[in-house]
Parts: C-alpha cells; sequence; structure tokens
C-alpha cells in the first residue's frame, strides 16, 4: 500500500487530515474515496450533500441531534477502568462503552443524527443495509423515534446467525427484507439497498450505516460517530489523568473506528485498527481488508478491496458479522496510506477468546466485533507492559449468542481470584 | 474514422433503412462460455449494435437476470481477458459495432491503457459504465479516446435539464436515455410520460439516442422508435438464451 503515495504526498496528506480539511471538496481524502454511482442517483446524492452542508453543522440541528444523544441515546457513555484485566495484562486498561449506548452499539450515534437529517430533508421513507444487525436495530429505533417508515435489507446469511436483531427490527416497526443475492452478507445488503434507491431516489433517504460508501457518507458518519472519540478524549483526562499511549478499536466499514480515532488523530497517540482474521490469510478466509487488499472501487468509493486479479470483489470470512466486509471506508485506507493508523487483524478463535475473557474478568458481554480490538489489545499488552490502553467498545454481545452458543465456555464464571 | 464513429453509423444506417436500431445485450459467456462466440454472432446479425455485459460480483445497478447471468457467468471463469481472446481468435466475422458495458472495477484492474488497446483491435467501439458518473470520467475518458474508442454516457427521466445537456455533448456513440427511474429489468412497464422525455433527449443530443431499461417486446420497441433512434433489450435478451431460444428469431419478432 505504500506505493499509493509517492514522497512526501503521505505528510501533506495526513496534515490535512490532522487540520480536518479532508475529505476535500470532490470527496476525496487523498487518492481514496470520490462518488462512483449510478446517473439515476447523481441528482439524489447532490440533494444529499447540499443537504449535509446546510444543515449538519447548524445550531438547530446540532441542538437536536444533542439533545437526543443526551436524553434518548443516555450519552456521555461511560468510560469504565478494567482492573482485573489490567491486574493479568500487565496494563491499564480503560473501555469506552458504547455497548452502553442505546439499542447496545455505537451504530446509534449516527442512524439517530441522520434519521433527524432525512426529516429535515423531506424523505418520504427510509431504508437502510445491515450486517450484524446492530445498525438495522439503530436505524428502525431512530426511525421510530422521528416517525419514518423503515426498511432494512440484511443478507440472508446475516438473517440467520444475528436472529435476536431481525426480531427486535420488527418490533420497532421495521420491514426486513432478506437479500438473497451475492454473498447474501453485508456487501449484498448494501447493493440491495443502492437499487432500491434508485428506483425512488426523491422519496428515498438511504441511512448508509458505516463510514463507507460514495460522498458524502464517509464524512457524514465520520461526522456522527466523533462523539466517541470526543468524549473518550475528554474523559481519559479527568478519569485518567493522562490520554492514553495507544487506542484500539475494530474495523469492519469502520465506523465506530473513525468515530474514535479521528478526535485523536493530533495526539501523540498509537492509533490501531483490527480487522477480521478469520480462519487464515487465504483469499476469502478472512475479512482483513487493509492488510492484504488493494485500490479499487467498491460500491461508490475508490478504497482498498479485497479482489482478485481481475477486479472481482472476493467474498470474505469471519465469525462476526459486522466485520464481514470486502472493502473499507476511505479515510481509512488513507491514514493507513499515510502510516498515521496501524492496521491489523484477529481471528476468529483469538477473538472469542478475548471476548471469554473480558465476560469472565469484567463482567461484560462484549460484541464478537469489539473482541477483535480485545484480542489484539492483549498482546500489545504483553509487548507494552504498563502501556496505558483505551479500547473502543463499540457493541454488546448479546445479538452474538445464537453463534456462541456453537462454541462452549472455556473460561469457567469464577475462574482466576 | 474513429471507432466510436461506427456506432452512430450503424445507428443511423438502420434508421435511414426505416427501422428503429436494435441493440440487443448479451452477458459474456452466459449461459455457456463454450457458446459465446456462436450467440454473439446470432445477435450481431439481428442487431444493428451489440452491447456486450462484462460479468462483475457486484452489479448494482441491475435487476435479478442482469445480476444472475453476471454471478452464473464469473462461477464459469468469464473474465475480461477470457472475452478479449475469445474476439481475437473470432477474427474478423463480426462486423457489427460492439459496445462494451462494465462496471468501473474489472476495468480498473485491467488498466485503461491496455484496455483501448486490447478493444480496439477487438473490434470494440466504445463503453458504458454504470457506475461511473461523468465528474469522476476524466481518466477514462481520456484513455478511450486516445483510441478513438467512445464513452457513452447514460441520462435519466431524474437527470435535470443542465445536465443532461452535459452529458448529451459528452457522449460518444449515442447517447443511452434509460427509459425508467430504476434498475434492469423491471417488469412495470414504460412509463407514460416517456415521449416528452425522449424527445427532450433527443432535441439536445448531436448523436443517436438509444432507450433501455424495461423494453421487452415490439410494442415497447415501437413506443420508444417515435421518439429514439434506438431500442436497447438487455434482461428479455437475457431471459430468451436462458431458455435456450432462438435470440434472432426473438429480435425480428421485436421489429414487428
Amino acid at each position: 500500500m505504500s506505493a499509493v503515495l509517492q514522497g512526501d504526498e503521505a505528510g501533506k496528506l495526513l496534515d490535512a487530515a490532522i487540520r480536518r480539511e479532508l475529505p476535500d471538496e470532490r470527496g476525496r481524502f487523498g487518492p481514496f474515496g470520490g462518488r462512483y454511482v449510478p446517473e439515476t442517483l447523481v441528482p439524489a446524492f447532490e440533494r444529499l450533500e447540499d443537504g449535509v452542508k446546510e444543515h449538519l453543522h447548524e445550531a438547530a440541528f446540532q441542538e437536536e441531534y444533542r439533545r437526543e444523544l443526551r436524553e434518548w441515546v443516555g450519552r456521555p457513555t461511560a468510560l469504565t477502568y478494567a482492573p482485573r484485566l489490567s491486574k493479568t495484562w500487565g496494563a491499564d486498561v480503560w473501555l469506552k462503552r458504547e455497548d452502553l449506548a442505546h439499542t447496545g452499539a455505537h451504530k446509534i450515534n449516527n442512524a439517530i443524527g441522520q434519521a433527524i437529517l432525512a426529516k429535515r430533508l423531506g424523505a418520504k421513507r427510509i431504508i437502510a443495509e445491515t450486517g450484524a444487525g446492530q445498525h438495522g436495530v439503530a436505524s428502525a429505533a431512530a426511525c421510530a423515534r422521528v416517525g419514518l417508515p423503515c426498511t432494512v435489507y440484511m443478507g440472508a446469511v446475516d438473517i440467520e446467525r444475528q436472529a435476536p436483531n431481525v426480531d427486535r427490527m420488527h418490533r420497532l416497526g421495521a420491514e426486513v427484507v432478506a437479500v438473497e443475492s451475492g454473498d447474501k452478507t453485508l456487501r449484498a445488503a448494501i447493493d440491495e439497498a443502492l437499487r432500491a434507491w434508485v428506483a425512488d431516489p426523491h422519496g428515498i433517504y438511504y441511512l448508509l450505516g458505516s463510514a463507507v460508501g460514495p460522498h458524502p457518507y464517509p464524512y457524514l458518519v465520520r461526522e456522527l460517530q466523533s462523539v466517541i472519540g470526543e468524549e473518550s478524549r475528554q474523559q481519559m483526562l479527568e478519569q485518567a489523568g493522562a490520554l492514553p499511549d495507544v487506542a484500539f478499536a475494530c474495523v469492519g466499514g469502520g465506523s465506530n473506528a473513525i468515530g474514535l480515532f479521528y478526535p485523536l488523530l493530533g495526539d501523540d497517540i498509537e492509533l490501531i485498527g483490527v480487522e477480521a482474521g478469520g480462519t487464515g490469510t487465504g483469499l476469502g478466509q478472512n475479512a482483513a481488508t487493509l492488510a492484504t487488499g488493494t485500490p479499487g472501487v467498491l460500491q461508490g468509493s475508490y478504497t482498498i478491496i479485497l479482489q482478485d486479479d481481475d477486479g472481482q470483489v472476493q467474498e470474505t470470512h469471519s465469525i462476526s458479522a459486522g466485520l464481514d466486509y470486502s472493502g473499507v471506508g476511505p479515510e481509512h485506507a488513507m491514514l493507513q496510506a499515510t502510516g498515521r493508523v496501524k492496521y491489523i487483524s484477529a481471528e476468529d478463535d483469538e477473538a472469542l477468546e478475548a471476548l471469554e475473557e473480558l465476560c469472565a474478568a469484567e463482567g461484560i458481554l462484549t460484541a464478537l466485533e469489539t473482541s477483535h480490538a480485545f484480542a489484539a489489545a492483549k498482546k500489545y499488552a504483553q509487548q507494552h507492559p504498563g502501556a496505558k490502553i483505551l479500547i473502543g467498545n463499540s457493541g454488546r454481545g448479546d445479538k452474538d449468542m445464537p453463534t456462541l452458543t456453537k462454541y462452549p465456555a472455556r473460561i469457567r464464571s469464577h475462574a482466576g481470584a | 474514422m474513429p471507432a466510436h464513429e461506427r456506432i452512430a453509423a450503424a445507428i443511423t444506417a438502420a434508421n435511414e433503412a426505416g427501422r428503429t436500431a436494435l441493440v440487443p445485450f448479451i452477458t459474456a459467456g452466459y449461459p455457456e462460455p463454450g457458446e459465446f462466440i456462436e450467440t454473439l454472432k446470432a445477435v450481431a446479425r439481428a442487431g444493428d449494435v451489440v452491447e456486450l455485459g462484462i460479468p462483475f460480483s457486484d452489479p448494482m445497478a441491475d435487476g435479478m437476470t442482469i445480476q444472475r447471468s453476471s454471478f452464473e457467468a464469473l462461477k464459469k471463469g468469464v473474465s475480461l481477458k477470457w472475452i478479449f481472446d475469445q474476439l481475437d481468435a473470432a477474427g474478423d466475422g463480426i462486423d457489427t459495432p460492439l459496445v462494451m458495458m462494465s462496471y468501473l472495477n474489472p476495468l480498473l484492474a485491467f488498466g485503461y491503457e491496455a484496455l483501448a488497446e486490447r478493444a480496439l483491435a477487438a473490434g470494440v467501439c466504445g463503453f458504458i459504465v454504470p457506475d461511473l458518473p461523468f465528474e469522476e470520467s476524466g481518466e477514462l475518458r481520456a484513455a478511450l479516446e486516445s483510441h478513438g474508442l467512445g464513452l457513452v454516457q447514460l441520462v435519466t427521466p431524474a437527470t435535470p435539464d443542465d445536465r443532461l445537456r452535459t452529458l448529451c455533448e459528452a457522449s460518444r456513440g449515442f447517447v443511452y436515455a434509460v427509459t425508467i427511474t430504476g434498475i434492469t429489468g423491471g417488469g412495470a412497464g414504460l412509463p407514460a410520460d416517456l415521449a416528452d422525455y425522449l424527445d427532450k433527449v433527443s432535441g439536445m443530443s448531436k448523436i443517436p439516442v438509444c432507450a433501455g431499461f424495461g423494453i421487452r417486446a415490439a410494442t415497447d420497441v415501437a413506443a420508444v422508435g417515435q421518439h429514439a433512434n434506438g431500442a436497447i433489450v438487455g434482461s428479455a435478451l437475457v431471459e430468451v438464451l436462458e431458455k435456450s431460444e432462438d435470440p434472432g428469431k426473438f429480435l425480428g419478432s421485436l421489429l414487428g
């Protein structure tokens, strides 16, 4: 990937990112990003971009958004010190508790923000895609909150492995459409949502759930998720008395990671994104896009993707539906190319083990997605004794029970002192 | 003459012969890779320009039929390289101008310069790229034009007038007027205000206008034929090929 940026381009790009000048007018983070969409959607994207410019940073929108975050989502979410994990790992471990946000994950920060925006833009109904189901649940809840009908596109494979979330969406009033085409996971769900939008570009607002896709979504989602990093920064100073040495977040499309990292880019903090290493390094065995992918255009954005030599996008594997995606947000591609953020991966088994360890040590059942960040942080702690570690605990693991019941618990609940 | 002018010439020749130009679409290598050239020749005999679909893993602007054909062809090993090899091997047996329809990523992976060279050598005159809006198209357009190949622009009923003018101006070969607001293969029929829309596009374009999406029968071809130079037939033809029926006979029936 280092070949993408020549000479001092990387330094200049990183400076621009820290000065908060990216994306540029064309929706680019250096070479990455842009807007590759069917002609039918071009006017819809222009309206969306104008709407974002008009509302997102205006007082009226911000007042409503911040109020909803406070009174409905339950922000700020806690920063939790993890004493037993710290002792075992020989480090100082802090958790940013997005699992405590309404509906159980960081996804709600973006969903309620975009739902308020959709209402202001006069949308008749909202569509959304979902992988793990967390964004689907968050969208269903946010749509109910603002009073707009909601349709969620979800891959048939994901519907099976995330059954509790499908039921939650139904109860929150959303229609769930099973996507049987393509790989039947998140990527196919996004394709299908785009097709639905093409059919009604005027009436529909597409509430995209990750920092991926055509401009302005990567920007819009980052802005709405940055509350994670802003709060974390302040809470670390207040509770830990200092900023962390390192921050970890899991990366699928990368919305919780960009939300945590973006406000910390200018600080002296090592930033590490953790992708799904699946069952191995072969093509199709993992979803470690940034580790093994190459530049290409997927779902409207020039970014790093998992593809073969012919430019065909490859299917992925991860135990966690939320990380099971062949692309990654263009801003992460840029942050990797500049060297500011390091992207590594954790395998299925390591994530499962980390999930059990966190349950037993701190009484927190974290999501399988999030568990990848814990697995990587543990390894880091072994190499950096005494490090002050911040982990983005992006969501809770209740939704993963159908998957977890297939694996016997290896750590008893009273293991350890 | 540049290759892209062959496209307009073929469409104009059909119109001068008193008919609506037919632009059949097939997914390359579907249903059977082994019958690709044979199918292409049959379709080329019945059509004035052939739109050749390059399979892609994420066909976001296509409905179920084209998705199915795309996924199946990929499964059977069809790739852009393979298609060029087949076309090269077929030699000069196909006189009908070919236009390749491909999503952007396979073209990016192939490399624009190599793409233009091989396309020209294989008898391809132009490209249609459904996920490449005008604003992002500079690099590909330049590579194609330096070899005389055309980039066909799509316009839709949702396109505002000023943008419509820009796209008609930029398009080469023909202007692809999408008839409906939706994806390919829709069964809802052609919209009632189609005539006004096609007249508007034709009024702005200096090159032929071909209408596509939702054209399945002779009545559809007749309806668009009064207001556009050609009719593009995709999903309906792919379904005929799936049933192993004669594509030439089906295309012939569309001209009434």
